[in-house]
Parts: C-alpha cells; structure tokens; sequence
C-alpha cells in the first residue's frame, strides 16, 4: 500500500478514535474539540478542490463558509419564530432540518460562486486572488450592515438543527454527522480527482496552454470546479453555525480566508487528507499553544513561514514523500 | 442635501481616495516590478501609525512622529524585503499569498503583545487644527484638506519619480522586462529593496496620516488593503496613473454612495428601511463598480502592456 | 488519387503591433494529402502567423478558413475540436503527468464529455488503449509511464505529436518539429512525417532545410510579414528573390 494512502487511513481513524476516547475518559469537550476538526478540515477539502487541484487561489472562500452558516442561521430562526422566510412570489418557511439546511447551503453557495467565478476566471492570476478577497470582504460589510439578521452581533440558532434518526444534541451524535459528511466528501473528492473532469482540471493548473490546445476550454472547467470547491465549504459553514449554534459575520472576514488556506497548506496543498492534517495541527495548536500564550497567532506565523519558505509538501508531504500523479 | 454636505462628503470622498493612493501605489509599483503579491502591506500601514502615535506622545510633537513614521515604515520595509520578500520573488503566487499572510500574523500579534489590544490616540497637530470655509457655508477640516494637499503632491511627486528620474528609469524597465535589466547590469537587488521601502514609506505615511482621525489599533490595515486591491483591479496593475484614478473614484463613490444611496431608497421606501437598504448596498457599491469595470475592460482601466 | 479539397485557407491577413507589421497581407492554403511548408528568416513572422491561424491571437484583418467554415471568432479550444491541430515550437505538456496521461487527456477530448465527475480514467480501457496506441506510433510506448517532465527533450517532441495526433485532426500545423533535434531524430521525424502526409495534411513551418525539400509538396516564403514566393521545391530553389532574402542565413 502506498505510503500516502497508510497515513489517511491513519488520519481518518485517528480523528475517529477521538471522540469515542473522550467518551471513555469522561471529557466530552473532546468530543466538541474533535468536531470542530472534521468541519475546519471539511472547509478546507472544498478549497483544495480549487486550489490544490485546480491551482486557483481563492482567498475569499470564507464567502462561502459564511454563506453556508448563514443559511443555517436563517433558516433556522425563521423556524424557531415560526415566520415564513418570504410570501411573495413563493412561501418559503424556516427550517429546522439540516438535510434541508445543507441543501440550500449548497444551493447558495453555488450560485454565488457562479456569479464570481464568471467575473473573476477571465482574469489572470494575480487578480483572481485580489477580486475574491475583494468580493468576500463584500458579502462580509453587507451582512454587518443588514439589520435583520443580527448585523455586526450575528445570529444565534437557539434550538439545535435535526437530523432524521438522530439525537443531535448529543455531542458524539453530532460528530458521527460531521465525520461522515467530511468522509463523503473526502470520497467524491478523491472520485474527482481521478476522473476526466479531475484530469481535465489538474492541466488547467499545470499547463493552461495545453489544454486549450487539446480541445478544452478551460474557462468552463476551472468554473465548475469552483463551484464545486465553494458548495463544499459552503456545508462545511452549515455545520459550524449548528456546532456554535451561532452565526456572525466574522464567519465571512479574511482571516477565515486565511485559517481555511493555512489548514490546506499545513497538511499539503492538493494531498486528499492534506486538510484533516492541517486542521488538525491548527486545532491542536490553537488548544495548546493558546494555552500557553494569547499571542500563539505569532508562533502559527512563523510556523506558516516557515513551511512556505522552506518545507514544501505540507505534513502529508514530509510523512508520504513525492506525490504520484501517474 | 444641501450643497455644503454635498460639498463636505465629495471632499471626504477625495482624501479616503488619496489615502487609498498611498496604499495602492506602493503595491502596484511592487507587482509592477517585481511580480509580487504582499497582504502585509496592510501591517506596514499599521506600524507607520503605530510609530507616529507613539512618537508624537513621547515627544509631544505630531511632526517627529510623521518623520518617525516615514523612516520606521521604510526600515521595516526593508527590513522586510532582505529577510522574506526576496525569497519570493521566484515563487509562485500561492507562496507569495501565503508568506505574507504569515508575516501579517506576526506583525499583528506582535504589535499587540508590545501595545496590547486598545487602540492608541493620536492628535492632529495644533497647526492644522480648525476649519476652512467651502462654498455653500459650511467648514471642513483643515487637516483632512491637507491629507488632500499632501497626497496630490505625493501623486506628482511619484511621477516625477517615475518619468524624470534614473530611478524611476530602472523602475519603468523592471516593469517591463525583468530579466533584462538585470543584463544590463542594474543592481536588481537594491533596486528591489528601494521599490519596497519606498512603497512601505508610503503605506507607513498614509496610516500615521489617519491615525489622527480614526483610532490607531491592531488590524487597522488589512481593511485598507482589500480596498487597495480593488484599487488596483480597477485602475490596472502596475500602473500609478491607474491607482491615482482608481482611488480617487473608489473613495468618492464610497463616500457619496453612504449619503446617496439611502436618500434613494428613501424616495419610495419608508425611512428606516430605506437606510437599512441603501446602506447594505453602499458598502457593496465599490466592489459592484470593480465587477462592472471588470466585464467591460478584465485588465483594468489603465493596465501595463504586459 | 490526391484530392484536392482545400483545407486551410488564409485569406489576406494582417496583423499590426504599434508600427511593426508582423503579418502584412498573407494569403495561401494547404490541401489534403500535401504538406505545405513555411520558410523565412528569423523575425519573418512565422510565430505571428501560427498564432493567428491556431486561435491563440486575432488577426486585426483577413480571414481564416477551416474546412470550408470561417473560423475567426473561435477560440483556441474550439478550433482544436474542429479538427486543427498543432504541435509547439518549444513543448509544450503537462509536466506532471505521465506520457501516457498527456496523451489520454486528448483522447478524452475526442471521445465524450470532460464533465464526468465519478469513473477513474485510469480504469478507462478505451482510453488508455487509444492513448497507448499513438505512444507506440511515435516510438513513445516504452516511456508511458514516465512522468513529462522527465522526459528528454527529444521524447517530449514526440509526445506532443502523440497528443497531436490522438486529437484526430484534419490538419496539422507543425511549429519548427525539428528544432533542437540532432541528425538521428531529424531523420526519423522526416520519415514519419513524409507517412503522415497521406493521413491529414501538414502547415510545416521549419528551418531544417534539408527536411523541408525532401517533404514539401509546395513551398511559401515569408519576409517581413508578407509572403515573397510560393512554388513547388524547384521553383522555389531556382527562386531568386527567394536566394537573396537568405543570402547569409546560416541552414
């Protein structure tokens, strides 16, 4: 078995393993801790699908996230108020189920990427990167500024969201949801990568050139697959405002840009669990390293620098060794 | 709307503009001529305020802290450049993106860990202070129509730079071929680090500038920067005529959108919900002004060649 | 018997960067079965004139036909799914695929839709059996499964005509293929090429004199953007116009 598939499977029992340790040693904010994990790294799958895959650098993807929080947010509060959503021109009530909520997350995000991803593909590199902080900070002064859902102080979902089956009040119920959504998607995102579409995206990043001189236009590929890599991220904010049970606009500021990168380039951009590892790392860092000083962001910095700098491949590039495309 | 407001915002529409041009000129001449994408720009905006407060509360006097500012901005600047930023310049723009967010984590963290988390105060100088009479009969402050003054100066300053000097010689050569000066025998290396520091000076002037008029606190520049950004789509990369134009614009319809756009909305809407309305749009006019200009011209108005 | 359909034809095009005109009036075809080359000195314009006929940049006037249809208004991506092909003057692939991925990438191009998200390509028998196919026809079958990037430059030309190839084109248009090739590769590309023919006509722009007589059904001359002479080999060898635009030219 190849080294690099050892350590995800490695990751992803580990992350398991978690929670149900936690359970055993009476400390279920472990459990909350490793929920947390599955989501950021869950954010941050959908980013490498652009990025690491696609080599767009989206640094505004905290749009989507926020997006994805803020349906839930919405949704269920009008649910808990038991005031439709609108009347005209059709009824559309709350919602307390987060089969539903997932569902319009992925919806919105969707549509809000199409509409970026038109303006912002036609452009080259360097603006790409400028116009999707630029349109995140957007979304991120309009939702301060709208009124209705709690502005600057954000929103708060005061009953936890529902799942068929499931009592999602209880923490390990709740990250059973979480790991299974980030295994799903973790499972399409490695179907992707091998499949014509992937290959078709990975020359968009590679050489940009020979795709258009194979036949493909790589416009219309790089903007499904930020789509895609936006509806992913957007769930992954879906299931962080149920975790918080709370949405804010800080949800959608450039430092959630940022975290989101920072755990895809920690772990290793485009490696399939490069996310779960970064996450992981930042998490573990932020508990403990917070705990140590408030200025732990200094030592994350350097850090970053660092791998940047001089460590290329991120954690599941040291451990795995030279990625094969084949 | 009286002529005197109208007057007053379009003026404060001018020097959030000039200010943006302090921003977006320094980084564009960056990209222009060494290919380089920098977030911490914004952290240099911040320390040039950080200096000048701090200074000027030491020394009592604003101007020694203005000084202080421009010299500590460019040092970090260079700085900066000799210990990161050179490392870059081959890197692709991922790496770029990602080393100087790195570098806003640690200038922030550590500005906080010297200042802690309350913001510093920073008081316009007594020169400058009181008011000039504009036509319609209201007064607007002499200090922020000297930000004006002091940042159209700088904008010919920098052409003069550009266009007449040796300096701005080399500049215009590096934007447009790279490799070549370097043939030619031009010091790339100090060229660089000058291009940097020169454009830090001017991040570090622009937020010592308005630390006397907003407060001065950790992560007062990264919201500029995002503006600078759009700035710089708007006007062109690489281009200082492009950012001078782009920031007046984008300060001016900024500005004159918060008063307008609710007054709009409020010609057929009730008045609480026209301003909740008209102010959710203003805040995403710039960037609606940026997506429009975009569609007609993807480069920008006034883009470099290249 | 050779038919004789045309299936490019450039019609006075015109291409102007400030006061250089790089392509200033061209106008010649290609027709099936033939090979037609394209000389000139440095700085004549032939990379201009590729650009223009490959989509990759807009003559500012003249027009191109392909098959019959115009093609101006098409992009890059839409002229190769019309049948025209090209190789690059400097290779160019994706570096970090194998061989056999680059050329799957074509053959994926011609067979279906790239918008399918769940089966592997690599368990895709039909593709790789394609791609494998044109590997073994350029002489690449051996060196499928090293990745592009450590290719040698020779093995790279070589790919791109691969790719070129699985694309299935109804022309080729062939940027200086010889370039950069020692007398040994020369002459197998020659060989190969002068096969090629009967299959899918060739806008051969070259410098390696010697291959361009020994393959060149017809032969068109451009200096300075404009295209001098236009024969078959002989007439263009006894040419003297021709002669003197490359008296000095190094071959």
């Amino acid at each position: 078995m190849k080294r690099e598939t050892i350590i995800n499977w490695i990751l992803a029992l580990g992350l398991l393993a978690v929670p149900f340790a936690a359970l055993s040693f009476d400390e279920p904010f472990y459990i909350t801790l490793a929920t947390r994990v599955a989501i950021l790294a869950l954010a941050g799958v959908g980013l490498n699908i652009a990025l690491g895959l696609g080599g767009m650098v989206s640094f505004g993807h905290a749009a989507f996230f926020g997006i994805g929080g803020y349906a839930a947010g919405i949704l269920a509060t009008h649910a808990f108020n038991q005031e439709p959503l609108m009347t005209w021109p059709l009824e559309i009530a709350g919602s307390n189920s987060m089969l539903v909520i997932w569902l319009v997350a992925i919806v919105m995000c969707a549509i809000v990427a199409t509409v970026i991803g038109m303006i912002t593909l036609r452009t080259s590199g360097v603006y790409f990167i400028m116009i999707t902080l630029a349109f995140a900070q957007m979304i991120y002064y309009f939702a301060i500024s709208w009124p209705s859902y709690g502005g600057e102080d954000g929103l708060s979902i005061y009953v936890r969201d529902g799942f068929p089956g499931l009592n999602t009040l209880d923490p390990m119920h709740f990250f059973m949801i979480c790991y299974v959504v980030l295994m799903v998607c973790l499972l399409f995102s490695a179907l992707l990568r091998d499949s014509r579409f992937g290959a078709a995206l990975q020359v968009a990043r590679q050489n940009e050139v020979r795709l258009a001189s194979t036949g493909i236009a790589p416009f219309n590929i790089r903007l499904v697959a930020f789509v895609i890599s936006a509806s992913m991220t957007g769930l992954a904010g879906a299931l962080f405002a149920d975790l918080n049970r709370f949405v804010s606009p800080s949800m959608l500021s450039w430092q959630v840009s940022g975290e989101i990168m920072i755990f895809v380039i920690l772990g290793g951009v485009g490696r399939l669990f490069g996310p779960l590892a970064g996450a992981a790392l930042f998490i573990v860092m932020e508990f403990y390293l917070g705990g140590v000083t408030e200025h732990w962001q200094l030592f994350l910095g350097l850090i970053l620098l660092c791998v940047v700098l001089f460590v290329r491949g991120g954690v599941v590039g040291i451990l795995a060794g030279r990625q094969s495309h084949g | 709307m009286t002529l005197a407001l109208f007057t007053e915002q379009l003026l404060n529409g001018v020097q959030f503009g000039v200010m943006l041009f302090l921003m977006a000129a320094g980084l564009t001449l960056v990209f222009g001529v060494m290919g380089l994408i920098n977030l911490a720009h914004g952290s240099l905006y911040m320390i040039g305020a950080f200096l000048c407060a701090t200074v000027a509360v030491a020394t009592g006097s604003f101007w020694l802290g203005l000084v202080a500012s421009l010299a500590g901005a460019a040092a970090a600047g260079a700085v900066m450049e000799i210990a990161v930023i050179r490392r870059l310049y081959d890197r692709d723009h991922l790496d770029q993106v990602l080393a100087t967010f790195a570098l806003i984590l640690i200038f922030s963290e550590g500005t906080r860990w010297i200042f802690g988390s309350f913001p510093l105060y920073l008081d316009i100088p007594k020169a400058l202070q009181g008011a000039v009479e504009l036509p319609g009969g209201a007064e607007y402050p002499l200090y922020r129509l000297s930000i004006i003054v002091v940042g159209l100066l700088i904008a010919f300053g920098l052409y003069l730079l550009i266009s007449r000097t040796r300096l701005g010689m080399r500049i215009r050569a590096g934007e447009s071929d790279r490799e070549m000066i370097g043939a030619l025998g031009v010091d790339i290396r100090t060229l660089y680090t000058v291009v940097f520091a020169l454009g830090a000076a001017l991040a570090g002037l622009a937020g010592a500038l308005v630390g006397a008029i907003q407060s001065v606190q950790v992560g007062m520049g990264e919201p500029v920067l995002i503006l600078a950004f759009v700035v710089i789509v708007i006007g062109g990369i690489g281009s200082v005529k492009g950012a001078l134009i782009g920031a007046i614009l984008v300060g001016v319809v900024d500005t004159m959108g918060r008063i307008l756009l609710p007054q709009f909305f409020a010609l057929f809407m009730e008045t609480s919900q026209a301003t909740s309305v008209g102010s959710a749009l203003a805040s995403m006019a710039i960037y609606i002004l940026m997506a429009v200009i975009l569609a007609v011209k993807p480069q920008g108005l006034f883009a470099a060649s290249t | 018997m050779a038919d004789l359909q045309t299936v490019l034809e450039l019609n006075d095009l015109r291409k102007t960067f400030g006061a250089l005109k790089a392509t200033d009036g061209v106008s010649l075809d290609v027709r099936a079965g033939e090979i037609h080359a394209l000389i000139g000195p440095n700085g004549a314009g032939k990379s201009t004139l590729i650009h223009q006929v490959a989509g990759s940049l807009a003559p500012d006037a003249g027009h191109v036909r392909f098959l019959g249809e115009e093609i101006n208004a098409l992009t890059v991506a839409q002229r190769v799914r019309r049948g025209l092909g090209r190789t690059f003057q400097v290779s160019s692939i994706a570096p970090e695929f194998s061989a056999l991925r680059n050329v799957m990438l074509s053959v994926q191009s011609t067979q279906g839709s790239s918008f399918r998200f769940f089966k592997p390509v690599m368990r895709d028998r039909s593709l790789i059996e394609s791609a494998m196919e044109k590997l073994e026809l350029v002489g690449l079958a051996k060196r499928a499964d090293i990745v592009a990037a450590e290719l040698s430059h020779g093995e790279r030309r070589q790919l791109e005509m691969a790719m070129a190839l699985a694309l299935k084109p109804k022309l080729l248009l062939l940027d200086e293929p010889m370039a950069g090739m020692g007398p040994e590769g020369s002459k197998r590309l020659t060989g190969f090429l002068d096969t090629l023919r009967h299959e899918v006509p060739i806008l051969l722009v070259e410098h390696d004199m010697e291959a361009v007589f020994s393959l060149a059904d017809r032969i068109s001359v451009l200096v300075y953007g404009r295209v001098i002479a236009s024969g078959t080999v002989s007439e263009i060898r006894a040419n003297r116009d021709v002669r003197e635009a490359y008296l000095g030219e190094e071959d």
